[in-house]
């Protein structure tokens, strides 16, 4: 479908090499003694190396189970799974598991040992050295944004529910495993902490390209996160295994139209990234810097407010030029995360954090979640208003279009819902004020 | 009574010894015996129903009468105090151990079975640390106890103050019987005391600052 081309500039046109390794489900069943209908029916997918593959759908229907049976904490009860082309009943478990990163909802983390204890449990278990373990320690606390020197030597209980779940992915990717499997990871935190952690994952891989397996009940994040998404009926079974562009294109089926559910057209909105939009380069000023010079220059660039950096170029707050005070720029006193959305994140992410900033804006960063710039409601918005109008045009593009023979064959299944004009017709009503 | 315990202070001091030492020995080895036999209740579910007949029925056996049936089998002396006691001992630790075990969160477990951590590292290094708090409450509750059944112990010519509470019981009456009865109890009294201020220390080094409430 045209819309592919929707996507962001996919994770495979990157330069970094690819990490991960591929997996293959063939025909695995698995049924539990009491249950009368098998958990898992016959499932048959490839997991391509490299990429992130949501598990979606409904509550019940197999995705924890097919998750577990790849680092074996569940058997499957017939088929095979393989790794990096391996089937994995030839490995002993525990060596398996320690080369599969596995995270699970709130991080799980082990309350009796230190922040540095519960990632560099792996590790130890693969017997490194100390020296090896503590830098690989410190690396995995920087890249998912925790101090190290602050957070290093806490105990689990003295983070918040965020932080928790950052250690735990940083537990997860201690060993540089090639493949992650994750159980709805950001499903006990708040959505503002959620988007922020999703945005650090994307960023993440961006760099490692792990293949990363990663089950959600929730469309929205599986369309954010995903290369590919699998949406499940009950038992496992495949109802569509596509790009988040094509699911939400052309859903397979009903199940799939159901379970993406309504306003389509927006959720490809998911499909765009805050780096499409086109950035405004607000000043800023480092901490340290003279108060008389960032005036100075930020006048001459024509702006009233600087965004305040740290060392690292981290944005720290988003000032008031007449609120600043003294001869240096100084640390701003709250000690409150500022509202930041990586330029991986959605439109909609963008959009949901401006709507809590006092600017009419949101501060982008970048890798290392360096300050890249400030994306502006009226930009923001604005290619909002061209992307529905694009979809909403191919929509139309589509249904009007004759389809070729080949591609008739592929979509008999959909041709009698193309058709029957009712439900697009409504549709397009619906869409047609948007676009306008 | 003062003069009592002056002339006596050196039997006095050495059976108070003894009465500890008895304590704290069986009080390991049921430690040891307690923490075994929760590991494998709580690993096998069909054995807890025993587990805890065992802990129920056996807190309700008078020690006096497990001491007259053991008498015939072990003889007198240490042997059967250590029995006893250590018996006695083991029960409130094996209740709080179980419990102890058993409230590890399963998400943790599966966590640590998922980062291939293999059964035995899984006890040492989860299990075991955070069923430790409430094996340790199990501990104090065990010492406590354990002084008393020591006392009675004597009554199989154990070692330890329990002793002077016979002799003073047998001479009812007699000059020295009230000093004799005292002085032990009162002695008992300390030591526990001072039994449980050293565990209390103890608790406090072993128990992850993480998890400390
Ligand atoms: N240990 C188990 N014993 C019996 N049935 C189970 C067990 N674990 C899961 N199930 C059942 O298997 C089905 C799939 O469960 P699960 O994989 O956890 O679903 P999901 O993660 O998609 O919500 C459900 O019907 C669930 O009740
Ligand atoms: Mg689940």
């Amino acid at each position: 479908m045209s819309t592919d081309t929707d996507r962001t500039p996919d994770h495979s046109s990157n330069t970094t090499e690819v990490s991960g390794v591929e997996i293959v489900f063939d025909e695995v069943v698995k049924t539990y003694p009491g249950l009368q209908y098998p958990a898992v029916d016959r499932l048959s997918i490839t997991i391509p190396a490299g990429e992130i593959v949501m598990f979606v759908g409904p509550s019940g229907c197999g995705k924890t189970t097919s998750l577990k049976m790849i680092n074996r904490l569940l058997e499957p009860t017939s088929g095979t799974i393989t790794i990096d082309g391996v089937d994995i009943r030839k490995r002993d478990d525990d060596d398996l598991r320690r080369h599969i990163g596995f995270v699970i909802q709130g991080g799980s983390l082990f309350p009796h040992m230190t922040v540095a204890q519960n990632i560099a449990m792996v590790p130890k278990l693969l017997k490194w050295d100390k020296s090896r373990t503590a830098d690989r320690v410190e690396e995995l606390l920087d890249l998912v944004g925790l101090d190290p020197g602050r957070f290093r030597d806490r105990f689990p209980r003295e983070l918040s529910g965020g932080e928790q779940q950052r250690v735990g992915v940083a537990r997860g990717l201690a060993a540089d495993p090639p493949v992650i499997l994750m159980d709805e990871p950001f499903g006990a935190v708040d959505p503002i902490t959620r988007q922020r952690l999703q945005d650090e994952l994307l960023t993440i891989q961006e760099a490692l390209r792990k293949t990363i397996v990663c089950v959600t009940h929730d469309i929205d994040e599986a369309i954010k996160l995903g290369d590919r998404i699998l949406i499940t009926e009950a038992s496992a079974k495949v109802a569509q295994y596509d790009t988040p562009a094509n699911i939400l294109s052309s859903p397979a089926n009903d199940f799939v139209r159901d379970f993406v559910g309504a306003g389509s057209a927006l959720k490809t909105l998911s499909l765009s990234r805050v780096d499409e939009v086109q950035l405004y380069h607000q000043s800023s000023a480092r901490v340290g810097e003279s108060l008389a010079e960032v005036t100075r220059r930020a006048r001459d660039h024509g702006d009233r407010s600087v965004i305040l950096l740290d060392r690292n170029d981290r944005p720290l707050d988003w000032v008031w030029l007449s609120d600043l005070e003294g001869d240096q720029i100084r640390e701003p006193r709250h000690d409150r995360d500022m509202l930041t959305v990586s330029h991986l994140a959605t439109l909609n992410d963008a959009l949901n954090s401006m709507l809590v900033s006092i600017h009419d804006g949101v501060v982008v960063t970048g890798g290392n979640d360096k300050y890249v710039g400030v994306a502006g409601f009226t930009e923001v918005t604005q290619l909002i208003t061209r992307k529905a109008t694009e979809a909403h045009e191919r929509e139309t593009a589509d249904i009007a279009r004759a389809p070729s023979d080949e591609e008739l064959d592929e979509q008999i299944d959909e041709v009698p819902d193309a058709g029957s004009g009712d439900d697009d017709g409504d549709d397009d009503d619906r869409q047609r004020p948007e676009g306008e | 009574m003062w003069q009592f315990v002056v002339d006596r202070w050196a039997d006095i001091s050495y059976r108070s010894f003894q009465h500890v030492s008895l304590v704290v020995q069986s009080v390991l080895l049921a430690t040891v015996i307690a923490v075994s036999v929760a590991l494998l209740v709580t690993s096998y579910a069909k054995l807890k129903p025993v587990a805890n007949f065992i802990t129920s029925v056996g807190l309700t056996l008078p020690s006096l009468a497990l001491l007259g049936l053991l008498l015939p089998l072990v003889g007198i002396g240490t042997l059967p105090a250590v029995i006893v006691v250590t018996f006695y001992a083991t029960l409130p630790i094996l209740r709080n151990a179980v419990v102890g075990l058993e409230s590890v969160s399963p998400n943790l477990l599966e966590s640590a079975r998922g980062m291939g951590m293999g059964q035995l590292r899984t006890f040492a290094d989860v299990r075991l640390p955070l069923a430790w708090p409430v094996i340790v409450a199990g501990l104090r509750v065990s010492t406590q106890m354990s002084m008393g059944v020591a006392a009675i112990a004597a009554y199989a010519l154990g070692p330890g103050l329990g002793g002077y509470i016979f002799t003073g019981l047998a001479q009812i009456g007699g000059a020295n019987a009230v000093n004799y009865a005292l002085v032990a109890t009162i002695g008992i009294v300390i030591l526990a005391l001072l039994l449980d201020l050293g565990l209390l220390v103890i608790e406090r080094l072993t128990t992850s600052k993480g998890i400390r409430i």
